[in-house]
């Protein structure tokens, strides 16, 4: 016996789940809603990602209290930078990824002695500026202030992961690996800034 | 069961409508931008294409080994931040005259280095390294093609190159044993004989 041939709607949903248009968009869609765009944003950000864990690793080198201040500004602070992208609007011109990559790959790598408040001081202005980019992305059609959540859930926890880690070095050769580690991010940052400034024709 | 709900609702023509679609779809491209999965390897793959790259990296670590610490991690501390620079001068469309011939002594003496297991004061061996690693960023940095992510390019870049001292100073650890500070010297000696080749190449 002859099999009938799918109606035409069971042929029409298949096409329109297989030719998938293209979505441009800067986040990524989990499909599990905004919190977890947020949490796959991050991780898969580097110009974000990057500068969080070496950020981390720094409050690490810095001691615990380093570490626990950071733990805390850092991902309040990327939530109002967000949240001030997203009633303000606007946009930051400056290549700050490769500025953060520079900035604080160096501290890494030289370690740098600054007091626990510029630590603070620190993860709080990379928090505020990164959010504040993050915010045309997370805007309109974008997972929005729940996206941040996801974003400040996950620094949250990779600063807490990469400064514990850190704190526990006691070894001289550890630490010194975090700090060629540092000198690897500063070296990426450097070339970044010269890729910025050959695309943007500077 | 299943077989029975299989032949009833596909047939031969409605698989091959199915097929068609399928081959007749574009790439969804929600998050990953294009070339970036590209700009990562051959970022990575960037450093280890040349020789005389190679050769010059490696020596780095090697040489910091024989040298012991700091030296040993001070000096690919320096190389890489170093010749990032390089590459940013290089990107940024900064002209360095006589790049192929300095990345061609930089094997030569990087490997009369190791050859002679000199030790010369530790700031001079940094800028000995420093000066050359310019050079090597420099010729990267204008070999970058366009069209890559430069992030992933810089990442997969300075990757590559750190293992590349990471290597020279993992085959350097044989310098504890008699035998293994012959095997380097010997290993120095190929490294200035072969940047002697990339140099008369470079000026010929």
């Amino acid at each position: 016996m002859r099999t009938r041939v799918p109606p035409a709607g069971t042929l029409a949903f298949f096409a329109a789940l297989l030719i998938s248009a293209r979505a441009d968009a800067h986040l990524v869609t989990t499909g599990l809603g905004p919190v977890y765009d947020g949490i796959g944003h991050l991780l898969l950000t580097p110009e974000d990602l990057v500068p969080i864990l070496a950020l981390a690793l720094y409050a690490g080198l810095r001691g615990a209290r380093a570490g626990r201040l950071a733990l805390f500004v850092l991902p309040l602070s990327w939530m109002l930078g967000g949240l001030l992208a997203l009633g303000l609007g606007g946009a930051i011109s400056a290549p700050v990824p490769a500025l953060s990559f520079i900035l604080i790959g160096l501290l890494v790598a030289i370690d740098v002695r600054l007091p626990d408040g510029a630590v603070a001081t620190l993860a709080g202005s990379l928090g505020l500026i990164h959010g504040f980019l993050n915010g045309p992305a997370l805007a309109g059609a974008g997972p929005g202030a729940l996206g941040l959540l996801g974003i400040a859930a996950v620094a949250f926890v990779l600063v807490a992961l990469a400064s514990a880690l850190v704190v526990s070095l006691k070894a001289p050769a550890a630490r010194i690996a975090v700090r060629v580690a540092g000198s690897w991010i500063a070296a990426i940052g450097l070339l970044l800034l010269g890729w910025t400034l050959r695309t943007r024709g500077v | 069961m299943k077989a029975t709900f299989a032949r009833r609702h596909t047939s031969p023509e409605g698989l091959l409508a199915l097929l068609v679609l399928a081959l007749a779809m574009s790439p969804a491209r929600a998050h990953v931008q294009a070339g970036e999965a590209a700009g990562f390897f051959s970022g990575f793959r960037h450093p280890v294409s040349g020789l005389d790259h190679v050769l010059a990296m490696v020596s780095v670590g090697l040489w910091g080994a024989q040298l012991g610490a700091p030296a040993v991690w001070l000096l690919p501390v320096v190389f890489p931040m170093v010749m990032a620079f390089g590459g940013f001068l290089g990107l940024a469309g900064v002209p360095l005259p006589g790049v192929e011939i300095a990345i061609a002594l930089s094997a030569v003496l990087l490997g009369l280095a190791v050859a002679k297991e000199a030790r010369p004061p530790l700031a001079v061996a940094a800028v000995l390294v420093g000066f050359f690693a310019i050079f090597h960023g420099h010729a990267h940095g204008t070999e970058l093609p366009t069209g890559q992510s430069g992030l992933l390019y810089s990442i997969g870049f300075v990757v590559a190159t750190g293992c590349l001292h990471l290597s020279g100073i993992a085959i350097g650890l044989v310098h504890r044993w008699p035998w293994g500070r012959v095997a380097l010297r010997v290993a120095g000696t190929l490294v200035a004989i072969a940047g002697f080749g990339f140099l008369w190449r470079a000026i010929r």
